[in-house]
């Protein structure tokens, strides 16, 4: 599914970028094309399950959320509840080169909608034997 | 598909986006006036080898005529009208500012192989056909090609060009404790680092995502911070984060997943979930672990890189 969809799903924004910075890839973000999603307020959890090329859906919005996509290897986050990013979020986004979307929907509607509409999860953990509940 | 042919063709997308009409159009255009005769327009057509021009008037677009209109006019024995009253009016055109997607669009739309461009002003400024905008795409396609393989060059053969008996390189980071804004940034260089040297998405990505943990776990853990210390050799990766913080008391307790001395406040951001250590055993081909409490930790990791062919297998069989 790609960034157009997601947002068209999620009924959705993409933030601008904070003023005076240009995003430091060219990337057509439209087009960004995401191989699966996952949702977790949990950082931990999504370094340790998160898919490359994968859509983050949470409800952090510190710096710490980007740093963790960048080295996850998500190509783009959502910020679900109606929840927008602070200033300083937003210009390490731009520095990294991910975009940032925001939907008004809860987490389990947003998740809802987008599987629906055919963005599917990361599929079951297959790192370790986790003790039951600890996967995504 | 793979990410390379993504990245490839996403690339192209931009490219067609990027590239604007005046980029890629012809600017000496042959043109008639409405005065020209279709006989001397006949004579065009045979010493230029083309099959159409525009007709101007001073420098603003009238018309087209085309060798359909001169068949026409042939047959109708009126090679001694003028242009003016041959020619197609209410032409469709293109603007030199639009992209090259547009007349690629335009094209398929209205089925003519060639538009005039006009400036803003109306002025005509070019024409534009399907084999222009194809030249004009292979042309950067090919620019974009060689700065990427001199930027690769650049970065990747440092071991070649370097010659040593063993030819490393050493990156040092330190890490403020408690600083949890700033932590991440040491990780994210490191695996920069990694991807310009040439090491492939998925090794850049676990290199990327263990320094990360353990860059984490300095910040958290620690009120001194530390130092993360990576040595690059073309064949593997070797990661020391060392700290003087508190040092772990029970090394097998640390590593059961969901164990955790993490702070509460450090919880509600997302991390100290006590998974840490475990990812960093699963992105790691080798992790050591070493802490004395009241002294200080030593974390050691290894990532062997795989020689270029195997890059693709190690993708699928990764996460």
């Amino acid at each position: 599914m790609n960034l157009k969809t997601v947002l068209e799903v999620l009924e959705g924004e993409i933030f601008p970028l904070p003023s005076g910075l240009s995003p430091t890839t060219g990337r057509d973000f439209d087009n960004l094309e995401f191989s699966c999603g996952g949702a977790a307020d949990l950082m931990s959890d999504v370094l340790a399950f998160a898919r490359p090329d994968s859509l983050l859906l949470t409800g952090l919005t510190h710096p710490q959320v980007v740093r963790t996509a960048e080295m996850a290897g998500i190509l783009a986050l959502v910020f679900v509840r109606g929840k927008r990013p602070p200033p300083e979020t937003a210009a390490l986004a731009a520095e990294v080169g991910i975009p940032l979307l925001g939907t008004r929907y809860k987490m389990y509607e947003a998740c809802g909608r987008l599987y629906a509409a055919g963005l599917l999860g990361t599929g079951f953990p297959d790192l370790y034997s986790l003790p039951v509940g600890m996967g995504k | 598909m793979t990410d390379h042919t993504a990245v490839e063709v996403s690339k192209l997308q931009e490219l067609v986006y990027e590239l604007k009409i005046e980029d890629v159009m012809k600017r000496e255009v042959i043109s008639v006036t409405p005065q020209t005769s279709m006989r001397e327009f006949k004579e065009l057509l045979r010493l230029k080898r083309i099959s159409g021009a525009p007709v101007v008037e001073g420098d603003m677009l009238m018309g087209i005529i085309s060798l359909e209109d001169l068949i026409k006019a042939l047959e109708d024995g009126q090679m001694d009208n003028l242009v003016g009253s041959k020619m197609t009016t209410g032409v469709e055109t293109l603007y030199s500012d639009d992209s090259a997607v547009q007349a690629v669009n335009r094209m398929a739309r209205f089925g003519y192989g060639r538009f005039p461009v006009i400036d803003r002003s109306g002025k005509l400024v070019g024409i534009l056909t399907r084999g222009d905008i194809l030249r004009g795409l292979l042309r950067r396609l090919e620019v974009n090609y060689r700065e990427e393989e001199i930027q690769r060059y650049r970065a990747s053969h440092i071991f070649q060009d370097i010659v040593s008996d063993r030819t490393s390189l050493i990156l040092r980071y330190q890490v403020q404790g408690k600083d949890f804004r700033q932590g991440g940034a040491a990780s994210s260089k490191i695996k920069r680092a990694i991807e310009r040297l040439g090491g492939g998405p998925p090794i850049a990505r676990r290199v990327g995502v263990a320094a990360y943990e353990a860059e984490m776990n300095l910040v958290i853990h620690t009120d001194q911070g530390g130092e993360i210390k990576v040595e690059i050799q073309p064949d593997r990766v070797y990661i020391l984060a060392e700290d003087h913080g508190p040092g772990i008391p029970d090394i097998e307790q640390a590593l059961q997943p969901g164990y955790s001395t993490a702070p509460e406040w450090i919880r509600e951001m997302g991390f100290g979930a006590g998974m840490g250590l475990l990812n960093i055993k699963h992105c790691t081909d080798g992790m050591k672990l070493d802490s004395k409490p009241g002294v200080g930790t030593r974390l050691e990791m290894w990532f062997h890189i795989p020689p270029p062919e195997s890059v693709q297998k190690q993708k699928e069989d990764l996460l």
